[in-house]
């Protein structure tokens, strides 16, 4: 088993090294469209975002529909970030510390959020992610921000009314966002932060408090029983989670040069899941694939645009329906027994 | 008189939050699900009724039928989605697929009627109620959802305690197993609370469209979440849990929007839910729920 | 010092009292059973020496300390561990990973350590392997400790939720039917293996079960519990001879 997972998880590795090798050979000989070329780094982001929604869902058991919010206080925090220190700091370093405050800046409100929501039971993570998100994005939608020679001027009001001084400059704008982040993403470090995101997943999950996760998971009172602390382990997974979240926002806030909330609504959250559900719930590598394939075909098969959020809702239901309904387990262990005895006759 | 206006306002609202808030807190207590899809039924219920009122039916005949469309509906999805996954082993499998059906019925919404908003026909016709020399307005709009609020309660609250099949509701809710060895038909029972839960969502549309007078494919998504947060505020599975609830977030909505910001009134409504939690995870009027070891 | 004092303890459910002052006294390294009919409240009183459930009134002492009221995750710490009547095992993790599971606390390191798999991580994680490979010899189901544990048949199910409680390193062992659904013959290994268990793990055992043959055969002592009430508690012979407690089961 320990050698099955550990060559699973080289299997994982080599395929994103592999993407990472053609993209670039591609990039090279100039066989590339500008389309594609320009999606490379949203598809390391939602890469990360999925398989960082997949320890939450896959391995903890709770469903998060806030992960977008996660994403964007990464976003925002790092963008702020890099637009006040950007006379001030080297690129590299400066990008470094950025990636660092967003995924911290995200722990930090995930963890926050998680306190209340873990101890209880049942679906109340989902809408209470759900609700946070749309907070968020409310918040950070009438978040003025400017600095001057006195200091950095917070305001949340409406009209966005900031008086600054000698040397004001606006940094966040309300719905107009953050405009001139620098724009220090690049395809090589989305597919760094990728590995690094599947890196700490994995061997999180195979470990000592991965076991406790997925045996909190699996069974709440009988793990319980052998002296796990449910609260503690839920909200570790749920912590790491929404760091890795923050990155993926990172990624994003310092591609374009222009950020707003926009995209980080519930929409955003649902297509991260429809990600994870149908690359296969608990299954790393299938949300990277799935993340990739359905983020750069839709994109590049521009016609289907309107059929497309359809598609993915009649996917995601049957997909659901044919993984965990008894009814269907119970049909495709019966095929699958006849199969194979008729495989032991021949 | 702003005041007692914004609290109008809030209270007529929150009766609409009250009335889909009932279809949550009713579908929760048996089915012990969260039907995302739920808000998505209102949506559906008042593009029905645009539609046969545009075709020249009158009015209430056209809130018949959307009721009925509705009643459909919310039974299929359940039979055709739900219900194969009742004994899932895992918790998340039907509230995904809820989410999916969710997003099914808005992206056929979008294709069908396209995304620009339509407006909605104003056909509540009773007069404004004109109070204190005319400086205390209630909209005719307001009183009709208001008063359909107290009288879905009230008959609601009488078929739960006084009917067999509202006791037969009760008892499912309390225990599944038990309720099917009392003779009890434990799906005929489910589909009857959705059946309920759907035709008073077709109602929250109208009302809704009517306080708001648009609809487009979203236009259920956001009143379904804080229906929801209304019903976990005033207790899941508490039918004057939900009511409370729901009137509750409709003044503080209102009274966000009016006092504080229109921007963030919708993060006041929700940073509530968070508290609520916080404090009293339970709700106002919830019991606790106890796992069976 | 007794290992296990329950003095009144009491609990209702909406009116219903499923369990009444009911006491229970056991001497370390006692093989204690608690028998009753269906609904006597045996279960109710292994959730409330485990904490699932909180008693309304009455006092549990584990070797003199006052575990009443306490979480099932610090009851477990303090040396209490258990078996489920409907089995509760982590189904979609393997044999293996079950056990070791369960010795999250004796073998530990930092989460950071596991992610960077420093080596800490390699000696700790052999180390339990070990140990839990040993724990499931005894319960012969080492040679399946790749299989998932759902996947197991229900006998061996029932032995591996023993194997996962031992993992904790209790003193005190509750079982909950560790015989239902095993044929006669599996059941006199059970009964061997339950022995062993009690004289190799300095561990004292209270079993609630059913199957008298396995009751007679191997418990010392006996409470039986009817209706939340104990109805008498004594040397499992007298008990099993008590006009009382054959009334009890066969009814008036």
């Amino acid at each position: 088993m320990k050698k099955k997972i550990f060559k699973n998880n080289m299997i994982t590795y080599a395929l994103i090294i592999a993407f990472y090798i053609v993209m670039q050979v591609m990039i090279t000989t100039g066989s590339i469209s500008s389309l594609l070329q320009g999606l490379l780094v949203p598809l390391c982001m939602y890469a990360i975002a999925a398989v960082s929604l997949n320890l939450v869902v896959g391995f903890s058991g709770e469903l998060s529909l806030g992960h977008a919010g996660f994403m964007c206080i990464g976003a925002y925090a790092s963008a702020i970030f890099s637009r006040v220190t950007e006379d001030s700091l080297p690129d590299l370093p400066r990008f470094l510390i950025a990636i660092l405050i967003g995924a911290l800046v995200a722990g930090v409100f995930g963890f926050l959020i998680g306190i209340p929501v873990l101890r209880l039971r049942g679906d109340y993570l989902a809408i209470v992610t759900l609700a946070f998100g749309e907070i968020i994005k409310n918040l950070f939608n009438v978040l003025s921000l400017g600095k001057d020679n006195e200091g950095l001027h917070v305001s949340f009001n409406d009209a966005a009314v900031m008086e600054l001084g000698e040397g004001g400059e606006k940094i966040v704008d309300g719905a107009l966002g953050i405009t001139g982040t620098p724009r220090d993403s690049s395809f090589t470090i989305g597919i760094i932060l990728l590995l690094l995101t599947v890196f700490i997943v994995v061997n999180l999950v195979n470990s000592r408090t991965g076991r406790a996760i997925t045996a909190i998971r699996d069974n709440r009172i009988a793990a319980e029983s052998i002296g796990l602390n449910v609260t503690k382990y839920k909200l570790m997974a749920f912590t790491i989670s929404t760091t890795l979240a923050g990155v993926a926002g990172v990624l994003y806030a310092h591609n374009l040069s222009s950020l707003t909330v926009k995209l980080f609504n519930y929409n955003t959250s649902i297509l991260i899941l429809v990600f994870v559900v149908l690359g296969g719930i608990g299954n790393v590598r299938g949300s990277i694939i799935a993340a990739i394939v359905l983020t750069a075909l839709p994109e590049l098969l521009r016609g289907m645009a309107n059929y497309r959020m359809l598609i993915y809702a009649l996917l995601l239901i049957v997909m659901m329906l044919f993984n965990w309904a008894p009814a269907a387990i119970h049909f495709r262990e019966r095929i699958k027994s006849k199969f194979s005895k008729k495989q032991e006759v021949v | 008189m702003g005041f007692l206006s914004y609290l109008i306002n809030g209270i007529s609202l929150g009766s609409v939050y009250a009335i889909i808030a009932l279809g949550y807190t009713m579908v929760y207590g048996i089915a012990k699900m969260l039907n995302f899809a739920h808000g998505d039924v209102i949506m559906i219920g008042a593009y029905v009724v645009l539609t046969a009122i545009t075709g020249g039916i009158n009015p209430l005949v056209a809130v018949l039928i959307s009721m009925v469309v509705c009643t459909v509906l919310g039974m299929t999805i359940e039979k055709v989605a739900y219900k194969p996954l009742r004994n899932a082993a895992s918790p998340l499998a039907v509230l995904i697929t809820a989410i999916g059906i969710s997003y099914l019925l808005q992206n056929i919404a979008l294709i069908v009627f396209g995304a620009a908003p339509k407006s909605f026909p104003d056909f509540i016709k009773v007069p404004a109620l004109k109070l204190a020399g005319g400086e205390l307005v209630i909209s005719g709009v307001a009183m009709v959802t208001i008063g359909a609020c107290v009288v879905i309660v009230v008959a609601l609250t009488f078929f739960v305690n006084r009917t067999k099949q509202g006791r037969a509701m009760k008892a499912v809710s309390e225990d599944k197993g038990a309720a099917q060895l009392m003779g009890i038909n434990v799906n005929a029972t489910i589909s009857l609370t959705f059946a309920i839960g759907s035709a008073l969502a077709a109602i929250a549309g109208v009302l809704l469209c009517a306080a708001y007078p648009s609809v487009t494919p979203y236009t259920g998504a956001m009143p379904g979440i804080k229906a929801f947060t209304a019903a976990v505020f005033g207790g899941i599975g508490s039918i004057p849990g939900a009511m409370i609830g729901g009137i509750l977030l409709g003044v503080i909505e209102i009274f966000g929007k009016a006092y504080i910001s229109s921007q963030v009134a919708d993060a006041i409504v929700f940073s509530v839910l968070i508290i609520v939690l916080l404090v009293k995870p339970t709700g106002l009027f919830g019991k606790n729920i106890q796992e069976k070891v | 010092m007794k290992m296990l004092e329950v003095k009144n303890l009491c609990i209702s459910f909406g009116g219903l009292h499923a369990v009444d002052r009911f006491d229970l006294s056991i001497d370390k390294g006692q093989l204690y059973g608690l028998i009753g009919p269906n609904g006597a409240g045996k279960t109710t009183v292994f959730n409330l020496l485990t904490g699932v459930y909180k008693p309304d009134e009455g006092i549990v002492k584990l070797e003199g300390k006052d575990i009443t009221g306490l979480k099932t995750t610090e009851i477990n710490k303090a040396g209490v561990a258990r078996t489920f009547q409907n089995i509760r095992l982590f189904k979609e993790m393997t044999v293996l990973d079950n056990v070791k599971a369960a010795l999250h606390r004796s073998y530990r390191y930092q989460t950071l350590t596991g992610i960077l798999r420093l080596p800490a991580y390699y000696k700790q994680e052999k180390a339990m392997d070990e140990k839990a490979l040993e724990l499931l010899e005894v319960f012969d189901l080492a040679g399946e400790s790749e299989v998932l544990a759902g996947n197991m048949p229900y006998g061996k199910q029932r032995k591996l939720e023993i194997v996962r409680a031992l993992a904790t390193n209790p003193k005190l062992l509750l079982l909950d039917e560790p015989a239902a659904g095993m044929n006669p013959q599996e059941t006199g290994e059970l009964m061997e293996t339950i022995r062993f268990v009690r004289d190799n793990f300095e561990v004292t055992i209270l079993l609630i079960e059913h199957d008298m043959k396995l009751v007679s055969g191997i418990c010392e002592e006996l409470t039986v519990l009817n209706f939340g009430e104990e109805l008498t508690h004594g040397k499992t012979t007298e008990v099993l001879n008590n006009p009382e407690v054959i009334k009890a089961y066969l009814g008036e």
